[in-house]
């Protein structure tokens, strides 16, 4: 009897001893650990939707990018070809007044004769840059504070973050627009005026990552190396925060053309005749039962722009967290 | 408890008196000279130097913010350029219209939100999970003034005139004013007439400024019902034969309604940003309107006033929801409970 059951623990042992050696000691799992980056973007691939969206993206950049090219530049009211009906998105043409959706104006034509399609390229570009612009300059000063404020602490720590706590106590939208009676209307004011609203949160989300990896074995081992504070910030502490922000900036995007189009909405962002996709809906109002395309159409922009952002940001999150890759 | 209340309570002073000081530099010293704004372009030096003086404009930038402070804590936040009446009785003119239409959005988006989002916990994968969440990512994605034309088109035209186009009221409708909410006061004095206008003009304003915080509610609760669903208590709960919606609503839901409950505080803090935009789509006659057009002309002092009211609200919502965390979670109350 106790043969027996000595033979089965021997038994188990063995057991997980193989059961370990094929978790651990697989070799090509030990030797050739598989590139994150690699493993990221195929988890992001194996999602639809952010997939659909990052090819929905490339295309509406390619698009605001290249497209404007071939738009007339002399202020003529024809399109470029009988085919390509590409017209000057500034140039108004009283002849063609609120005309519905045709072969000829494919998204219909504004109160001035504008063509919404072009119009409608043209903003993509500005929506487009400015949102890219806001976030980038957001993050860059984002990521100063929330480093220095997380990395060195102390006074500064406590200084910095009520500055964010306060930013953080007014909406969005109301600080932007209070930012934009300061700096006056325009559309690099408005970008001015996203970004900065846009700080505290990637302060806030930089400082709290850093302060988590802060005393990770690994910054101490670059400490007992002997390199120098800014080394250890740049070096290691923040290649680890890349993931958390790469998301946040993803989705900060979205945020950021929402907001340019509600500040173009409210007459405050672009300044007429240039195009852009809220400032459009803002000044077709007037139209709302009589012209709908005047409205729709940039509003739609707007919405799958925006959408597609915000499913790229949800994809990304996914794909960079490990624990959401084994589900 | 009554230590971790004070504290927090403690802590929003400096918040509200640095937002103070950062809109104050902001309007008073960054931004444009507002004397030619306000008295025309056509104005001389002269009687721009006089108005300069008049609003006490020509002082040191520190003996007018102090000024300002002592009005402030008294209860004076100045009048405005163009009326010279209060900025007090201005806004309160209009708060009641921003708070009724906030009120009423948070509700809806709370009730829904909530509802869609256990409905896509609990039968997760399925078509239920898949609308709602549809709705969720729309109500993220689609900006708040396209959303509100857009309904508008639908429900307001001049052939389908379900609901009215714009406005808080119809004219000569206006219940006598007790508490300045028109459906709250038409409901007081009986007036059925006036509760049915002011609730049809109420709908689609609403609806659209709820939306977004709807679609934020509605994630989640389904992530965290998601988790909640899966903890051994709930299988207890399961295995010990109680019936599933019994399971779903006190089991798991109230373990949910957690930090559902902080996202909710949060976001009444972003819709009186929202709504800014919707009261222009539907010309509702609230602060939020009142800013925009106040920031066009220059009108600081109100935009001050507005400012630091909505950092107030803002500020002692997300208050009100940190302390109904600590009561709805007993470990937070627990281990504060220790420390003292």
């Amino acid at each position: 009897m106790p043969e027996t059951r000595k033979n089965k623990i021997d038994k188990m042992m063995a057991n997980a001893t193989a059961l370990t050696k094929n978790i651990v000691g697989d070799e090509t799992l030990a030797e050739k650990p598989e590139n994150q980056w690699v493993e990221m973007w195929r988890s992001l691939l194996a999602n639809k939707a952010a997939t659909i969206s990052l090819f929905f993206i490339l295309f509406i950049v390619l698009v605001a990018i290249f497209v404007p090219l071939f738009m007339p530049k002399t202020p003529t009211t024809e399109p470029v070809n009988s085919k390509i009906m590409l017209y000057n998105p500034t140039v108004t043409n009283m002849s063609a007044v609120r005309e519905k959706p045709s072969a000829k104006h494919w998204f219909g034509t504004d109160d001035l004769g504008m063509d919404i399609f072009s119009r409608i390229i043209a903003g993509a570009r500005v929506s487009l840059s400015v949102g890219v612009i806001a976030v980038a300059i957001a993050l860059t000063i984002g990521v100063v504070v929330g480093a220095v404020a997380g990395y060195i602490g102390g006074w500064l720590d406590t200084v910095l973050m009520r500055l964010m706590d306060m930013m953080l106590a007014v909406p969005s939208i109301l600080l932007a627009i209070t930012l934009m009676a300061v700096l006056g209307k325009g559309i690099d004011k408005a970008v001015i005026a996203i970004s900065l609203v846009y700080v505290p949160e990637y302060a806030r989300i930089v400082r709290s990552t850093i302060l988590s990896i802060k005393e990770n074995d690994y910054t101490a081992a670059a400490k007992l190396t002997g390199d120098s504070r800014a080394r250890i910030i740049f070096r290691h502490v923040l290649p680890n925060t890349l993931s958390v922000i790469i998301v946040r900036a993803t989705l900060g995007i979205s945020g950021a053309i929402l907001d340019t189009a509600a500040l173009g909405f409210l007459g405050m962002g672009v300044q007429p005749p240039q195009a852009e996709w809220g400032a459009m809906l803002g000044w077709a109002r007037g139209y709302i039962f009589q012209c709908p395309w005047m409205l729709n159409f940039p509003g739609l922009s707007i919405t799958l722009a925006v959408l597609a952002f915000n499913l790229l940001g949800d994809g990304l999150r996914d794909a960079f967290d490990p624990k959401a890759r084994i589900k | 408890m009554l230590k971790f209340i004070i504290k927090r309570i403690l802590m929003v002073i400096p918040v509200l008196i640095g937002v103070s000081i950062i809109v104050f530099c902001l309007l008073r010293v960054f931004a444009p000279d507002p004397a030619p704004i306000v008295l025309g372009e056509h104005a001389t030096q002269a009687s721009m130097q006089k108005w300069r003086d008049s609003q006490g404009l020509n002082k040191p930038v520190i003996t007018q913010y102090v000024t300002y402070m002592e009005g402030v804590f008294k209860g004076d936040l100045g009048t405005s350029y163009y009326t010279q009446t209060k900025v007090t009785d201005e806004i309160m003119a209009r708060f009641p219209a921003t708070i009724e239409l906030a009120i009423v959005a948070i509700i809806f988006a709370s009730i829904v939100g909530i509802v869609l989002g256990v409905v896509a916990a609990v039968k997760k994968n399925s078509i239920f999970d898949a609308v709602s969440t549809l709705i969720a990512l729309v109500g993220v994605s689609i900006p708040i003034f396209w959303l509100g034309i857009l309904l508008m088109m639908i429900f307001c035209g001049p052939t389908t005139h379900i609901f009215p186009a714009g406005g808080r009221i119809t004219p000569l409708m206006d219940p006598s004013h007790i508490t300045g909410l028109f459906t709250v006061d038409a409901l007081l004095t009986g007036n059925w007439a006036s509760f049915n206008d002011a609730v049809r003009h109420l709908i689609l304003p609403a609806f659209t400024l709820g939306m977004y915080s709807m679609a934020i509610i509605t994630r989640i609760t389904r992530s965290t019902m998601l988790d909640s669903l899966n903890q051994d208590y709930v299988r207890t709960a399961r295995a010990k034969g109680i019936r599933e919606v019994k399971v779903i609503m006190k089991h798991a839901l109230r373990n949910s309604m957690i930090p559902v409950t902080t996202v909710i505080g949060l976001q009444f803090g972003a819709l009186l940003g929202g709504a800014l935009l919707t009261e222009s789509v539907f010309s509702w006659p609230g602060i939020g309107k009142f800013t925009v057009d106040c920031i066009m002309k220059s009108d600081f002092p109100i935009v001050q006033g507005i400012v630091l009211l909505i950092a107030a609200i803002f500020v002692l919502v997300n208050l009100a929801a940190d302390i109904a965390y600590a009561f709805l979670d007993p470990r937070i109350r627990y281990t504060s409970k220790k420390e003292e």
